[in-house]
């Protein structure tokens, strides 16, 4: 019943914003997994908390409307917004050029950088590399670390969650290994922890949530910390393309709130770092 | 509706039908042996057996596949104990862990439908088996079992249905089979509708095909039921 009245309200808002062009937005209706701490996820009591949880109340309070956050699946969160289930995806999403085809992102709120994790004692453990990988611009070091990673990880069973920029580089930069697609983050780190795939590639901040827990205790950092080109240009927020209203005022709010140091706060408070943009 | 896709879609979703088939196959075939088990377990009229019988069977019909699947993949591989046993070479393969499952839960299943066909027998025909001379045993092979399995081949054909559609449920554990590979292509393209209803498409092929195969056997096992 709860679902027919959000998607009624949603197909509502599309028809009005499509008739009226530019819509005055009172109320965004804002998807996300709630799968993926730090950033979302559901608390015992079934609410939505994480640190875009809490920038959603900061951007709509900047936006001057009001906001519903709703729950989805990943791999169904982006026909979801097309359909009109929500107006606006905050899901850890990466903005990536594949993504850009189908929806309109925001600016970046939040970057942080990929990272392959093993376990502990794993012969992958301590690759001796850079510390930082910027897949654009390719000079001969990052190159050579590139190489490194592709040797060491041949033959390899990876794992990463489906339809990522994680699974991308895997299949983009990594040849001769075994794939497997999870449809959880905690999914993917379950099976690392059981030792049934050699690494899995993730977001820093997902795998440190993970280290700090008992069952992820074994597990560890290798290679280096990665970020650009396939990587995407930060998390932004999801919108349909022809809400470019709605567009500008998240990219207002969020530069606001960037320029202003609640995104610094809010991301202090839930990752222990700064990820501001 | 983007036909385009549906058409380049179709020959990926093609190749996960062997893994299907394979999963479908060999999870009927070692659940068929394990029903026939339970089944006569439970109707050896001995307590222990019969208990045990029952108890696996209100378990595994009374959860559901998806949580089944789950806590055979994810749930085992918790224990250490697990993952230093010789289990762990079965159980760390998805596909082993889903073909358990599914074994499992299409055994529960399948032991009640033949249960259903052993106690729909006759009496006279067993009492006419015993006048014969045959030990229990004889008659069980050659007159119990086959009526049985003939009396339970519709609801058993149900099941091998069913067993086609809980079959997708084993890309939750990253098998690659119809919808798993459907949910990849759908992670890309982000266009449901038409990769859904190709996947949709295949699996109507698919129990097309096993519908047409439990015709063919009851029509050959119901001779008398109509003139050659």
């Amino acid at each position: 019943m709860k679902r027919t009245i959000v998607l009624l309200a949603g197909a509502a808002v599309l028809v009005i914003a499509g008739q009226a062009g530019a819509k005055d937005w009172t109320e965004v209706v804002i998807g996300t997994e709630g799968a993926y701490p730090p950033w979302n996820s559901t608390n015992a009591s079934g609410e939505l908390v994480g640190a875009e949880m809490d920038l959603a109340a900061e951007l709509c309070a900047r936006m001057n409307v009001t906001c519903k956050i709703i729950a989805q699946d990943w791999d169904g969160i982006i026909p979801a917004l097309q359909n009109g289930k929500y107006d606006a995806i905050m899901a850890g999403m990466s903005i990536t050029p594949e993504r850009m085809e189908a929806i309109n992102f925001s600016r970046g709120y939040f970057n942080d950088p990929a990272r392959i994790a093993v376990l502990k004692g794993s012969d992958l453990e301590g690759l001796e590399t850079i510390e930082r990988l910027t897949l654009e611009d390719i000079d001969a070091d990052e190159q050579a670390t590139l190489d490194k990673l592709k040797e060491a990880l041949a033959g390899k069973t990876i794992g990463a969650q489906i339809a990522t920029i994680h699974a991308n580089f895997i299949e983009q930069f990594l040849t001769d290994v075994d794939i497997r697609a999870y449809q959880t983050q905690d999914e993917l780190n379950l099976d690392l922890q059981a030792g049934r795939i050699d690494a899995a590639v993730a977001d820093n901040q997902a795998f440190k949530d993970f280290m700090e827990t008992a069952e992820g205790a074994d597990i560890v950092f290798t290679g280096p910390a990665m970020s650009g080109g396939v990587f995407g240009k930060g998390v932004g927020v999801g919108l349909r393309k022809e809400d470019s209203d709605l567009l500008d005022l998240f990219n207002q709010a969020i530069n606001e709130a960037t320029a202003d140091g609640t995104v610094t706060r809010i991301s202090i408070d839930w990752f222990g770092t700064d990820m501001s943009m | 509706m983007n036909l385009q896709l549906m058409w380049e879609s179709a020959p990926r979703l093609l190749g996960g039908t062997a893994l299907t088939v394979q999963l479908v196959l060999l999870s009927l075939l070692l659940g068929f042996v394990l029903a026939i088990a339970i089944a006569l377990m439970r109707l050896s009229g001995i307590r222990t057996l019969s208990s045990f019988a029952s108890a696996y069977v209100f378990v595994f019909r009374g959860t559901p596949l998806l949580v089944q699947i789950f806590l055979i993949y994810f749930g085992l591989a918790q224990f250490e104990a697990v993952r230093e046993s010789i289990a762990w070479i079965v159980l760390r393969e998805p596909f082993w862990a889903a073909i358990i499952a599914l074994t499992l839960n299409t055994g529960a299943y399948t032991s009640e439908i033949f249960r259903g066909g052993i106690q729909a027998v006759p009496y006279g025909e067993i009492e006419a088996a015993k006048a014969c001379g045959m030990s229990r045993l004889m008659s069980y092979r050659r007159i119990i079992l086959p009526l049985a399995l003939r009396q339970a081949l519709p609801a058993y054909g149900n099941e091998m249905i069913l067993m086609v559609k809980a079959s997708s449920l084993a890309s939750t554990i990253t098998l690659l089979e119809i919808t798993g590979i459907a949910r990849s292509i759908i992670a890309r393209t982000y266009s449901p509708v038409e990769v859904f209803i190709v996947a949709g498409v295949i699996y109507l092929a698919i129990n097309f095909a096993i519908t047409l195969f439990v015709q063919r056997m009851e029509h050959r096992l119901t001779p008398y039921l109509h003139r050659a």
